[in-house]
């Protein structure tokens, strides 16, 4: 039976209860699909209506008239470009680091014969598990002296024991070991191995981790809020949390002070507005790459199921 | 002659040593960088944890300070915040486990299903994006649209007659709002597991029921569901060894002080007394009971599950 032959016996045999059962599974997805995509619509709708409409509830699914007076304002708020600009640098720098300290870690441990592997192997495992807590760590941040400089934003997030295995385990199940030993036998260094071998090879693993990591660094907020005071260095995050959250009970905030509005009622308008507009800006980035490399991340995940 | 025997040995041993490092040097200053940074920024906090049992004072240090024992803890175990932390921490993540566990799962066997390749591309792209918005925007969406005067789920609830539900600040709602807006952001993300797994269902045996007449709904129950099961006990086994840990980030952002009956838990309370009111001693003591229980439980569900159904993290 040609293959051909099997698809058509399968069509033919598309009982009525494949029939319920398919009309089933497409609801189920189609439910699942509306229920995420509704309020990701809204936000982006929200950002550009007519603020009364979406405050009166008029809008509810598509914009209702058009403004751009929300993203106006958001970029002409001073905050938000020195935001924006810090959590590039604190993006690119970070996830650079997080690579320079993951990747050579992962190749050494997927040496069987490497002596202490084990412990050493436990030694990272172990801190998946168990940790100091916050206080501890906020004490050794403040007495290595990095308190207020971007290495306290840097370091304590340098390497992720989580991303370590899943590197090993790429490594290990997608480089033919035949490889590396015969770079070996022909004289190559371990340092020549993994720099001439194991990375050119370990770009789709890179490429997933560069984005883990990445995503991480461009979202966090919690250690740039307690590590860093001085203004000039605040991440985006921190100046979204004071934007969009803090200023939920009252419109004095410096970007709605900055306008025109001059009623209370005006001024609770545009902070609506506003709080749209800012949200869409700052999720930019992430929603314009994640389409083309969201099957990175999935990539990611099965690699890290396979010994999770 | 028992002489050279000793010797022998003795002399290939250190031999050994020194051929092993000279053979592996570079894979140790490979795994310098990242091990520098787990004993600094891991193990130093663990070992800085000891002021849970001092009473700590930057003048003595971490080492210097007078040793108390398990005041701290039995302070708290006394406090009356202990039960009001305890059970809020444990509403938020066994109403998170419950609700939460069985939606991935279902989306991943429902997505398996799917024979449209296009349209299962967009269901996937779509499910797993909620994932990537920061908390910062994702608690910025829901003080909006919970908002009692212009959020949307208020216009629709006024909008069929009945009165407007001040949510963020009813302390009743907040785990469901923690729990559902959870829900939202992670179903997706967390069918990618269970989808990888699918892939490992034998083709032969989907076959081989087909020919004997199983419906779509038995191939799944019998064969899909049972491949999961591993990655099923597994996943439990790690949200048991969480069971303490609900997140500050979160938690903290959509705290105000009319919910704080509900939304205050551990690991917020130790933020709180420890960088804002800085009882470095006490919050520690806190913190590390709050992990202490988590190894335990984590420990405890992986032996029982190994026992049981020969599933296990180690």
């Amino acid at each position: 039976m040609t293959k051909t032959e099997v698809r058509k016996k399968r069509r033919q045999r598309l009982t009525r209860d494949d029939i319920v059962f398919n009309t089933f599974n497409y609801i189920l997805i189609f439910f699942f699909v509306a229920v995420t995509l509704y309020p990701l619509i809204y936000v982006v709708s929200a950002s550009i209506s007519e603020p009364t409409k979406v405050n009166s509830g008029q809008m509810w699914l598509w914009p209702v008239g058009f403004t751009t007076v929300g993203y106006e304002k958001v970029f002409r708020d001073p905050d938000i470009w020195l935001g924006y600009r810090n959590t590039i640098f604190y993006t690119v720098a970070g996830t650079l680091l997080n690579l320079a300290f993951t990747l050579p870690c992962a190749y050494a441990l997927t040496k069987k014969t490497l002596p202490f592997k084990s412990l050493i192997n436990f030694v990272i495992l172990f801190t998946m598990f168990f940790s100091g807590g916050l206080i501890p760590l906020y004490m050794l941040v403040n007495n290595m002296g990095l308190m207020d400089t971007i290495w306290a934003v840097l370091l304590p997030t340098a390497v992720s024991a989580y991303n370590v295995i899943i590197t090993r385990t790429f490594m290990d199940t997608s480089i033919p070991d035949g490889l590396e030993e015969a770079a070996e036998i022909d004289g190559c260094s371990p340092f020549g191995v993994f720099f001439r071998i194991v990375l050119p090879l370990s770009s789709p693993i890179i490429a997933v981790m560069a984005l883990f990591y990445g995503v991480g660094h461009w979202n966090s907020y919690f250690n740039e809020m307690i590590f860093l005071s001085d203004r000039a260095k605040i991440p985006l995050q921190v100046v979204l949390r004071e934007l969009i959250i803090i200023t939920q009970m009252n419109t004095d905030n410096s970007v709605i002070n900055n306008t025109e509005a001059k009623t209370a009622a005006e001024m609770q308008q545009l902070a609506g507005v506003i709080k749209y507009s800012v949200m869409i800006v700052s999720t930019l980035p992430i929603i314009v790459v994640y389409p083309f490399l969201q099957r990175f991340f999935v990539k990611g995940v099965m690699i890290g199921s396979i010994k999770g | 002659m028992t002489n050279a025997k000793e010797t022998v040995p003795k002399r290939s041993l250190s031999q050994r040593f020194v051929r092993s490092l000279k053979k592996h040097w570079q894979y140790y200053v490979l795994l310098l960088p990242a091990l520098a940074y787990f004993i600094i920024f891991c193990y130093g906090p663990m070992y800085g944890a000891q002021i849970a049992f001092r009473n700590f004072n930057a003048r003595d240090g971490i080492t210097g300070s007078p040793w108390v024992g398990m005041a701290h803890f039995l302070r708290f175990f006394r406090s009356p915040n202990f039960t009001k932390l305890l059970g809020n921490t444990l509403t938020i993540s066994l109403y998170s486990l419950i609700a939460g566990f069985p939606f991935p799962i279902i989306l991943a066997l429902s997505l398996n299903e799917l024979k449209n390749q296009k349209f299962k591309k967009f269901a996937q792209t779509v499910t797993y994006a909620p994932y990537f918005i920061s908390v910062v925007v994702m608690c910025g969406m829901l003080i909006s649209f919970m908002s009692p005067s212009t959020g949307i789920i208020n216009k629709a609830i006024t909008a069929l007659g009945f009165e407007a539900v001040p949510f963020l600040t009813k302390a009743e709602m907040f785990p469901s709002i923690y729990v559902w807006s959870g829900i939202w952001q992670g179903t997706g993300w967390g069918s990618v597991i269970y989808f990888a797994a699918l892939s490992g269902v034998d083709p032969q045996l989907l076959e081989a029921a087909t020919l004997d007449g199983a419906t779509r709904w038995q191939k799944i129950w019998y064969i899909n569901l049972p491949t999961l099961m591993p990655t099923i006990v597994i996943m439990l086994i790690m949200n048991c060894g969480n069971l303490l840990s609900v997140g500050y980030e979160k938690t903290y952002l959509l705290q105000n002080s009319l919910n704080l009956a509900t939304s205050e838990v551990i690991s917020t309370y130790v933020y709180k007394v420890g960088l804002v009111s800085a009882q470095y001693s006490y919050s520690t003591a806190i913190g590390l009971f709050n992990s202490a229980v988590n190894m335990l439980m984590l420990i405890l569900v992986n032996t029982f599950s190994r026992k049981v159904s020969e599933n296990s993290l180690w």
